[in-house]
């Protein structure tokens, strides 16, 4: 499994681990692990808007930081469910940058399989780092 | 659990960690609790509270309150006291869901006037108090008008007939924190929460319709002076807070803070989520005003939630809301910093108070409550699980250690996670109705989460908050209706 909920480490917020072989996956897991505590069933999300987003920031972190708060915004903005359909991440000039190409939907509660809204990723615990096998991230979202 | 070894019992309700605990704590941390809620504590209680009383500029303890649980940065339950000279000012000591509150709500209505038409109210609640994921408000606003909202809160209900002055005299500060200037606030703010004005959310927020019943009343002067006085007496118990807009400001200055405090302030801690500025710095003012906007957006929002409540009730017994007895009880924050004044070195001191999950609770005589709760003390309302109950308090002059503040719900034991994994969001809801509780959700997994065995017991809780001295049980209110997000 290419994310996983964790109940150790938080009670009222959402906790997840994601894991995956290169930098751009790890953050598609991370997004489809935060859109699913919102919306169970992801296959639902109909990709009919598009979305695109640039991000600069100084490390990859703080970078997946915003990418996952970008989604969160347009929830609320926008009441677009958005899932990434595409995403590359450069480094250079002391930092790194997203793009990304996000698709999805508003939001209908009669086919989204709604659950709990998701407020805010907190800096609890949040961490993305290079591990053996790729990268790995452990997130806490506040609901 | 195993409690930590360094773990000192007090008294009865009060265990205390040491500095010398955890490197660089200033002040010792204080848990209130009886000694079953201190075994049933999760570890994160310990971890995060001591964490707090490392934060500088700390007075006298680090705090948590009896319904504590872990949170981020501050433990859920958490209450901070920063010397505003010295000190530190923290999103993280106030949550991301700013001012995240509770208001009650009386009517004159009984029960048995109520439940032949709870399906109907409850029903109609449900379609026009918008719910759920990303919910947008009945009340429609341009974004320049959503910068009146949130300067001036409930004053802003008041002008746009939305309130009338007893609801703002009914609420903490009016419903309106004086100084929130709206150049603190992102465009990413405005435009995430304009359209959120008159929208509950989701998670634990719930607005619900509860009896008290007679064998409930714990206090039955200070009901009196609440308003209970009739027996198994209707009231409407709701819980919500500033939506996406005071998540936002609370993101926005959470990285503010991360880019400053070590740089530019050399201010190192323990935990990021902590993130801080000194209160007087460009940053922590700036951070304060925007806080301050948040905290009126959420008084703004249940306030106009209110006149919704008013307007189904009203439509449904076909009588005007005055007709119903529809007063406010009381309006209580329970995520804000608030600047007050102490008892210290043996006069008053202004401190700035972080409450996260904690709920002020002045005692009788204090400045700042209406003159009708002058003898009784100020009511603090308790929301426990939409199972199992909810508590209506009274602050105490014996809170004063604790900076006047009390706890804040009943307080998880069981993950989100969890909860989902143990209960099933359909039959909960038919088994509630089967037990004279009729909710209505627009998530079963989210109504899952929130299950009662998912909580601590809330009489336990209620009861050390009473035993500790923080606040007085007034009545115990039993829910028979529930909408949730």
């Amino acid at each position: 499994m290419p994310f996983e909920y964790r109940g150790d480490i938080a009670h009222a917020d959402i906790a997840f681990n994601a894991w995956s072989g290169t930098l751009e996956e790890l953050f598609k897991e991370a997004a489809q692990a935060s859109m699913k505590v919102m919306a169970d069933d992801l296959t639902a999300i109909r990709p009919t808007v598009t979305v695109e987003i640039k991000l600069d920031q100084s490390n990859e972190e703080m970078l997946l930081f915003d990418f996952l708060n970008e989604l969160i915004f347009y929830k609320d903005a926008k009441r677009l469910l958005l899932l990434p359909a595409q995403i590359t991440i450069t480094r250079g000039g002391g930092g790194c940058s997203l793009q990304a190409t996000l698709q999805g939907e508003e939001i209908d509660a009669s086919r989204h399989k709604l659950s709990t809204d998701v407020k805010a990723v907190t800096m609890l615990r949040f961490s993305v780092a290079q591990v053996q096998e790729g990268w790995r991230a452990t997130v806490v979202l506040d609901v | 659990m195993n409690l930590p070894a360094a773990l000192k019992k007090i008294s009865d309700t009060i265990w205390e960690l040491p500095v010398s605990y955890k490197e660089g704590m200033l002040v010792p941390a204080r848990i209130f609790a009886t000694e079953k809620l201190i075994q049933e504590m999760d570890a994160g209680v310990f971890e995060q509270v001591s964490n707090v009383a490392t934060l500088p500029g700390i007075q006298r303890y680090a705090y948590c309150m009896p319904d504590g649980h872990w949170g981020y940065g501050f433990p859920i339950g958490g209450v901070a006291a920063m010397d505003p000279g010295t000190g530190v000012i923290s999103p993280g000591g106030i949550g991301f869901d700013i001012n995240c509150g509770m208001r009650l709500v009386l009517t004159n209505l009984t029960a048995d006037q109520v439940k032949p038409r709870l399906h109907q109210l409850v029903d109609r609640l449900f379609a026009r108090i918008p719910t759920g994921v990303g919910c947008h408000g009945f009340v429609k606003l341009s974004q320049s008008e959503f910068g009146s909202v949130i300067e001036q809160g409930s004053r802003w209900c008041l002008s746009h007939g939305f309130a009338t002055q007893d609801d703002l005299d009914m609420t903490e500060e009016g419903g309106c924190f004086p100084g929130a200037d709206p150049s603190s606030i992102s465009d990413k703010a405005i435009e995430r929460g304009y359209n959120q004005l008159g929208t509950l959310g989701s998670g634990n927020h719930y607005c619900e319709i509860q009896v008290v019943q007679p064998e409930n009343i714990w206090d039955a002067e200070r009901a009196a002076a609440f308003g209970l006085n009739i027996p198994n007496q209707v009231v409407i118990m709701f819980h919500c807070g500033s939506r996406g807009f005071g998540h936002q400001v609370a993101t926005d200055y959470l990285k503010v803070f991360l880019s400053v405090m070590e740089r530019k302030y050399g201010i190192k801690l323990v935990d990021r989520e902590l993130a801080c500025a000194p209160f007087h710095s460009p940053e922590g003012q700036a951070y304060f005003s925007a806080m301050k906007c948040a905290v009126n957006m959420a008084f703004a929002n249940r306030q106009v939630i209110l006149h919704r409540i008013r307007e189904v009730f009203s439509e449904v017994f076909n009588s005007s809301p005055d007709d119903l007895g529809m007063r406010m009880v009381y309006d209580v924050a329970h995520n804000t910093a608030k600047l007050e004044k102490h008892a210290a070195d043996g006069g008053k001191k202004e401190l700035l108070i972080h409450r996260k999950g904690s709920t002020r609770a002045f005692g009788p005589g204090a400045q700042g409550l209406p003159e009708c709760y002058s003898k009784s003390g100020q009511p603090v309302i308790i929301g426990g699980s939409m199972e199992t109950g909810s508590y209506l308090l009274a602050g105490m002059q014996s809170g004063a250690d604790a900076f006047f503040t009390t706890a804040h719900g009943s307080g998880r034991t069981m993950s989100r996670h969890q909860a989902k994994k143990s209960f099933r969001g359909d039959k909960l809801q038919r088994d509630m109705e089967a037990r004279g509780i009729y909710v209505r959700t627009d998530s079963f997994g989210g109504l899952a989460e929130e299950a009662g065995d998912a909580y601590k017991n809330i009489d336990e809780v209620v009861e050390a908050t009473e035993l500790a001295g923080l606040s007085k049980r007034v009545a115990r209110l039993i829910p028979i209706g529930n909408i949730k997000g």
